[in-house]
This record gives structure tokens, C-alpha cells and sequence, in this order.
């Protein structure tokens, strides 16, 4: 049978956030709270917010969180509150999307036990979940050479922050790095892993540390390996000369640092990112989570004005990286008249495949 | 039977012709079952009629030397109602498999009898675009009159009631060889309704072919709107379900309303799966319903008990199948070909009871289940289906899934529903329980009707000699 959500493991109470209470109180921006884009909050109430989430008490914002993770970007001293306000969820039994749907995915995704040892040779792109996409998402000159990992016994699990579970996470990622390490990276010689997804490299690169984790091979994120390759062909490449306007997703808030990754792609491909007001540090969520939480009007707003602010750009093309955000945004941005399209297939069409 | 044998099957080789009747063994063996848990018994004879006289014919023969007729459709009923018990002829009615008329602005259909629901489902996306049938969840090849005939429900019933709601009239040859127009169709060149004549439908409607044969139909057809969808409800209570079927018919917004439970995949055990489907015009009509739909469920949402999943691009398209094919792969889970459930026609408030119990006979029985509830009107009532995949080559299998299936049926009269498609020994259970005065009125009327007790005999007769 299934192990019960709520049962806390041995393996799970060993790993704690490390993150550091003083300077989270001395902070005089409040960052974390003031710059949240659904909760509207004064310095003050920001201030009074954060002391109930640091002393462990009730607080609004564990109850009006979407989980859209940005908080983690807006942060000014790198210590995790998106990260604390999560476990403070689970601590307070505090459960963001409803139990049966939490309970469905924990189970959805729980690892099988049955990954062995494999050969498999660099360079290795890790699927995680989305094995699936991997036939539509990984095809043509690009991705000739690759191996690819992927399957519940190596999914990264991040996905539980939005249901606010750390216990989950803290419980199966570290048997997926161990699974990784051993089935296939350690044996075939391999030193990077190349992540698919956001989400697996900031699993890898921010959370795992913030909990003490370690991870024994080098994450690679799906951005550096797109322009490498890009580089590798860079006399193959058609300048697209069009517009389009880029979907960040919710796990980019983890490694800001890959943003600037996107915009040389996007450069060497001649597609202009145009500013507008829900992009970057300032983007919007995809909508998907809010639905899945119950908040279809919060969703239905924050849909609207996204693409509002896309359309207004003249965008022809609305860019993902993520597939669960071309999911939920995909039918609604085409019919606003913009192309839905994962990069890497913009990235496809810019060297005429 | 020997000579006689032989003067039948040329008198039936005369009125059909001889490509059309068969008493080989190798076609006798196959008439002889279905893949359900009932035990085979051959027919002496199999014909194929072509038309209504021809069909009259057989009759008169068979009244005439009191040979048993059972009348087939698809032969998918899976509970035995189609296999011969007391050999004579199978009827197989796929011959008479045309289209005879659509009525557009009446919105209603005339088939024959043999016509499939693949097939009129076929000729309405390509001649009648704008116009749909309810279809049930049985493969493409099961009989439009077949489903009609049982009391099926499909894909509309949420919508429009069983599919016996949506007969417009009839065409039926009676045992003694009288052909009899019942509806609207007995006055008018119109088949428009039933109303306001008595209905003499129900005497054929739930019956098995125990009293006459169906050669003709008409069915009601409705919008085939352009946009369809199918939303997702979870929850881990069968307890809330009465409550949540009654809120989302309510919102009369609906077109088709499931929930499915099941012991596969495991990582759904224990868990409610509410399908919600609805169909509209316009992307603004699908997401008004969409919105009202989800008000419906507020609570359950903001209480944390319930939840809408996103139902992705493959999973949709499979969930918006008509018919749905996952239901056909688990019926198949087990090999070996047999699978048979026991569908009752229960008040929605014994749902929680009907779970329960149906997960219950499983682990009892060593078996796999998947129970599917689907609603029939405004939560007027549901055909809560436990289903019982059995390798059929395996004995204990086999008796595992009878046993399964006794006690499922009794276990459904237990909580007030009345097995739906009835296999003998149900039908037993049924009549045991039944008001004495409506058993001797169900005598009278067969007697009645089949004066030699030709019509597939040994079905609604209890275990004696009529009811």
C-alpha cells in the first residue's frame, strides 16, 4: 500500500532549511513579501508577516500564498523564504491545493524502484517528469547526439512546493540523485547532467544546498546546452526577425542566474524579447497552479493581463520553457493570435528545421 | 433432431436463404456464448434475416413447431441473455443493418434493428453533422436496438435519461406472427413520439426478446455542438458524492456525468474520479459552464476535500472518446477474454454503500475491480457498474468472478437497486423480491404475447415454468 502523505520519514526529518533568522529579521526591504505580486502587503504588515512565518505562528501568507516561488528571486540576502514558507505549510498542516488532488499526485509520482544501471554517454539531458514530451520537445539537428534519463525514479519532486510539502521532497530527492549517480552518471564516467527542465536545475542548484543535500554530478541547465549547440551551427542559423514575448517559469525564480542564457539564444536566433511590464523579475505565473488551488478568478486575472501585456508588445510568439506552463497557457495565447512555442523548437526553426 | 433438423433448416434456408442460415458446429460454437461468466449453450439453427417478412416467417415457423427463437444484436450484452437456453434459432439481426431515415427538423432517426452504434454514430458525423445519438460505452458493434431494448444509458443520459427514454416507436413482429407499429408510427408517416398513445412500447422495453421482435426503431438525435470538454473532480470520500452529483446536475449544465473508481492503477485506489462533460457553441458558452460547474464545487474546493485536476491533451482525447476504449482495455486486463459486471439501477444516495461494498467483494474474491457510476438524469438515478475482468481459459478465475458477481447483484437488490441487464440467476433474485401481483401480470403478458412460449425462453421465468 501507500505510505500515508502525512508520515513524516526518517530520511525527510534529517534534512532542515538552512537559512539564517537574523538576517531575515534585520532585513529592511521585506522584499520577500512587499514585492509579491498576489499578496498586497505595507512594509509594515510585511515586517509583522514575516516575524509570525519566522517565530512559526499564523500567517495570512501561508494560507494567500499561490506558491509562484518568486519570492526566492525578490529575496535580497539568498536565504529562502519561499523555502521557509513552505515548511512552515507542512508544520502548520496547512495544505495549498486541495487533498485528494495532493494526494493523487504524490502517489502519481512516487518512485517505482526500478531503475538500473544503464549506458549512457554525454551529452545526458535528464527528463525528469516529462518523459512524455520527450519525442516532441527533444527532436532534429540539436539533439542528434544525445542520452536521456527520465521516469518517476529520477523526478525531482520540486513540484510538491506548491502543495506545501518539503516532506515529500526532502524524503525522495536525494534517492534521485542517488539514482541518477548510480544508474547512470557514475559508471558511464559522465560529469554533467544536462537539466530538461527549470525545475531539476533548481532542484539541484538551490534547493537541494538549502537543505544540505549533496549532489554528486554537475547540473548542467537545458539554456547553456541549447546555445552551446547553437554556437556549434552558428552558420546554419536564419535570423528569425520577429518578436516574441517569454512565459518565465515559476522555477526560474530559483536561478535567476539562467536568465541572461535565455536572452543570448533568443539573440543569436534574432528573435527581440521586447520589455514589458510581466517580464523578468516582474513576470506573472502561468496560472496553471492557481487553477489547480481553486482560484480560477486570481488565474483568470493574472492570464488576462499577462497576455494583455504580451499582445501589446506586438509579440508574434509566445515562448516556454516549461511544458506545464504551454499547457495552461497555450490555448488561451493563441487565441490572443500568438504562436505558442516551446524555445527549443523556436530555437529549431531558427536553423530552418 | 435428425429429419426434422433437416425440414427446418430448409424451411428457414427458403425464407432467408441459404448463405443466411447455418447449423454448422464451428458457427453453432460461437452463437453458443458471450464473454460473460454464463455457461455456453449451442443453438440448433443461426439465421440472418434479411427484412421484416422475412423475420415474420420465422416466426410463424417457429410458433408453428415450437422452436425456441432467441433474437441477437451485437451479442455484447455480456450476461448470457443472448445464449440459446434451450438451443432452437438465433435470431442474428445484423443483416437488417440499414439507415432508413433521418428526420432533421424532428430530430429522431428510423433503424433497422441490426444497425450499429458505430455505424449510425459514422453516418450522423458525415451526412448530420449538427446531429448526435446517445452511445453507450460497449464496442462500436453493439446494436443501436439492442441498448435500447436493455434500458441502456450513454453518453447523453445525464442529459436525456436512459436510452429507452429515447425511443420514438417501433416496428415488432410478435410471436404469432403479427407485425405491429407502436408509437406515433401506428397513426402518422411521422416517428415522432411515443405520446399520446398507451404505450405499448414497455411491453418490448427490459423484456430480453421474451416477447416479440424488434425490426425497426426510431430514436431521438440531438445538437452535436462543435465544443466539447470533460473536466476532472477528485476526491477521496464516497461519502461526498450524493451531494456532489446532486450539485453538478443541478447546474444543468452537464451533458454526460461518470465517476469512475478502481484497484488499477493502485495510485488511484481509494480515490473518486468525477468525469464532467459538457458540450456548447461557442468557447464563451463552454466556459460559462465551465465556471458554473465549478461554483457548483466551490466548497468542497476551498475546504480542501475536492479537487478540479488538469485533465492533459492524451488523457482528454481518450476521456472524450465515445465510445471510451480504456473501459475495453481493462475489460481485457485479466486475458483469456472474459469480463462481466454487474450494472444496477440504483438511487444516487446508495452510492457511498454501492462503493463500498463493490471494493469489498473484490478483496473477498482476489480480484481486480473498477466500478463506474454513470448518472442517468438530473441524478434521477445511476447504472452503478461493478466490473469483473476473468481469464476465461482459468476455472478459478471464472468462478471467482460468478461468485463476484452473485454477490454483487444480491448486494445491489440489498440496497434497493435492481441489476440491470439481468443474467438468469439475477433475474431469479429479481423475481423473488418482486411484488407477487406484478410477477402474475409480467405471466399474464407473456403468455399473452408468446402463447407457446417460443420468445428466449428460460429468461424472466424464475426457476420453474414461467414466472
Amino acid at each position: 500500500m501507500f505510505r500515508d502523505i502525512d508520515f513524516l520519514s526518517s530520511e525527510a526529518n534529517m534534512y532542515s532549511l538552512r537559512y539564517e533568522p537574523d538576517v531575515c529579521a534585520a532585513c529592511e526591504t521585506r522584499d520577500c513579501l512587499v514585492k509579491c505580486q498576489y499578496m498586497s502587503l505595507t512594509s509594515e504588515e510585511a515586517r509583522e508577516e514575516k516575524g509570525k512565518l519566522l517565530r512559526g505562528e499564523d500567517s495570512r501568507v501561508l494560507t494567500d500564498c499561490v506558491t509562484c516561488y518568486a519570492c526566492e528571486e525578490y529575496c535580497p540576502n539568498g536565504n529562502h523564504p519561499f523555502y521557509l514558507i513552505v515548511d512552515r505549510q507542512e508544520e502548520k498542516g496547512i495544505h495549498p491545493v486541495p487533498k485528494p488532488v495532493e494526494k493523487l499526485q504524490v502517489r502519481m509520482m512516487a518512485p517505482k524502484g526500478e531503475a538500473a544501471y544503464q549506458e549512457k554517454h554525454s551529452p545526458l539531458i535528464n527528463l525528469c517528469a516529462f518523459t512524455p514530451f520527450e519525442k516532441i520537445s527533444l527532436q532534429g539537428k540539436l539533439f542528434e547526439n544525445i542520452s536521456t534519463v527520465g521516469g518517476n525514479d529520477v523526478f525531482c519532486n520540486l513540484m510538491y512546493l506548491h502543495f506545501g510539502r518539503s516532506s515529500i521532497i526532502k524524503e525522495r530527492v536525494p534517492k534521485a540523485i542517488e539514482t541518477l549517480w548510480k544508474c547512470y552518471v557514475e559508471k558511464n564516467l559522465i560529469t554533467e547532467m544536462i537539466c530538461f527542465h527549470d525545475e531539476c536545475y533548481g532542484t539541484y542548484t538551490s534547493w537541494a544546498p538549502a537543505y544540505g543535500i549533496e549532489v554528486p554530478f554537475k547540473p548542467v541547465h537545458f539554456f547553456r546546452y541549447v546555445l552551446d549547440e547553437l554556437h556549434k551551427r552558428k552558420d546554419e542559423i536564419k535570423r528569425l526577425n520577429m518578436k516574441i514575448a517569454y512565459q518565465r517559469p515559476c522555477s526560474n525564480r530559483l536561478i535567476p542566474e539562467t536568465q541572461p542564457l535565455v536572452d543570448e539564444i533568443l539573440e543569436l536566433i534574432g528573435a527581440e524579447r521586447p520589455s514589458r511590464t510581466y517580464d523578468r523579475e516582474n513576470a506573472l505565473c502561468c496560472g496553471g497552479v492557481m487553477r489547480f488551488q481553486g482560484r480560477d478568478d486570481l488565474a483568470d486575472d493574472v492570464q488576462r493581463r499577462n497576455m494583455d501585456d504580451m499582445v501589446a508588445t506586438g509579440a508574434q510568439v509566445c515562448v516556454f520553457n516549461c511544458q506545464f506552463c504551454l499547457l495552461t497557457m497555450g490555448e488561451p495565447v493563441a487565441k490572443r493570435g500568438l504562436m505558442p512555442m516551446l524555445l527549443s523548437d523556436l530555437c529549431r526553426q531558427a536553423i530552418e528545421e | 433432431m435428425g429429419k426434422m433438423s433437416d425440414s427446418i433448416h430448409e424451411a428457414l434456408s427458403t425464407i432467408v436463404g441459404s448463405e443466411h442460415v447455418s447449423k454448422e458446429p464451428e458457427e453453432l460454437f460461437l452463437y453458443a456464448r458471450d464473454p460473460g461468466t454464463m455457461q455456453p449453450r449451442e443453438p440448433d439453427f443461426v439465421a440472418l434475416p434479411g427484412s421484416t417478412e422475412e423475420v415474420r416467417q420465422i416466426l410463424l415457423l417457429a410458433n408453428q413447431r415450437r422452436i425456441p427463437v432467441v433474437p441477437l444484436g451485437g451479442g455484447l450484452v455480456l450476461s448470457g441473455l443472448t445464449i440459446p437456453q434451450k438451443g432452437g434459432i438465433v435470431l442474428d439481426m445484423k443483416r437488417m443493418d440499414r439507415i432508413l431515415e433521418v428526420n432533421e427538423s424532428s430530430r429522431y432517426v428510423i433503424v433497422e434493428a441490426g444497425v450499429s452504434q458505430g455505424a449510425l454514430q459514422a453516418y450522423l458525423r458525415k451526412n448530420y453533422p449538427q446531429l448526435k445519438h446517445s452511445i453507450p460505452d460497449s464496442p462500436p458493434t453493439a446494436t443501436v436496438a439492442g441498448n435500447i431494448l436493455i434500458h441502456g444509458s450513454g453518453h447523453l443520459s445525464q442529459a436525456t435519461g436512459f436510452h429507452s427514454d429515447m425511443l420514438n416507436g417501433l416496428e415488432v413482429v410478435l410471436p404469432t406472427g403479427e407485425v405491429c407499429q407502436l408509437g406515433s408510427c401506428s397513426v402518422s408517416p411521422y416517428w415522432f413520439a411515443r405520446a399520446p398513445l398507451p404505450d405499448l412500447s414497455g411491453l418490448f422495453l427490459g423484456w430480453f426478446g421474451t416477447t416479440g421482435v424488434v425490426t425497426k426503431l426510431a430514436i431521438k438525435l440531438y445538437p452535436n455542438p462543435a465544443l466539447r470538454d470533460v473536466m476532472l473532480f477528485v476526491t477521496e470520500s464516497e461519502d461526498y458524492l450524493p451531494d456532489i452529483l446532486y450539485r453538478l446536475t443541478g447546474t444543468e449544465m452537464l451533458e454526460d456525468l461518470l465517476v469512475t473508481m478502481t484497484s488499477e492503477p493502485r495510485w488511484v485506489e481509494g480515490m473518486q474520479m468525477t468525469r464532467i462533460h459538457m458540450a456548447a457553441n461557442s468557447d464563451e458558452e463552454l466556459e460559462l459552464k465551465r465556471r458554473v460547474i465549478k461554483r457548483s464545487l466551490r466548497s468542497y474546493v476551498e475546504e480542501k476535500e475536492g479537487g478540479f485536476m488538469d485533465v492533459l491533451p492524451p488523457m482528454k482525447g481518450s476521456f472524450l472518446e465515445t465510445p471510451i476504449r480504456d473501459i475495453s482495455v481493462f475489460a481485457d486486463s485479466m486475458k483469456g477474454g472474459g469480463f462481466e459486471y454487474v450494472g444496477a439501477i440504483m438511487p444516487i444516495e446508495q452510492f457511498p454503500k454501492a462503493c463500498r461494498e463493490g471494493a469489498s467483494i473484490a478483496k473477498r474474491n482476489r480480484m481486480p475491480y473498477v466500478q463506474i457510476a454513470r448518472i442517468v438524469g438530473r441524478a434521477h438515478s445511476m447504472m452503478f457498474a461493478w466490473g469483473y475482468p476473468f481469464n476465461r481459459a482459468d476455472k478459478r478465475s471464472l468462478e471467482r468472478a460468478q461468485q463476484a458477481l452473485d454477490e454483487a447483484n444480491r448486494a445491489a437488490l440489498d440496497m434497493g437497486g435492481i441489476p440491470w441487464k439481468a443474467e438468469r440467476p439475477s433475474q431469479e433474485l429479481i423475481l423473488e423480491r418482486m411484488d407477487p401481483a406484478t410477477r402474475l401480470l409480467m405471466q399474464r403478458v407473456q403468455r399473452l404475447m408468446d402463447p407457446n412460449g417460443i420468445m428466449n425462453p428460460g429468461n424472466w421465468q424464475g426457476d420453474g415454468d414461467g414466472i
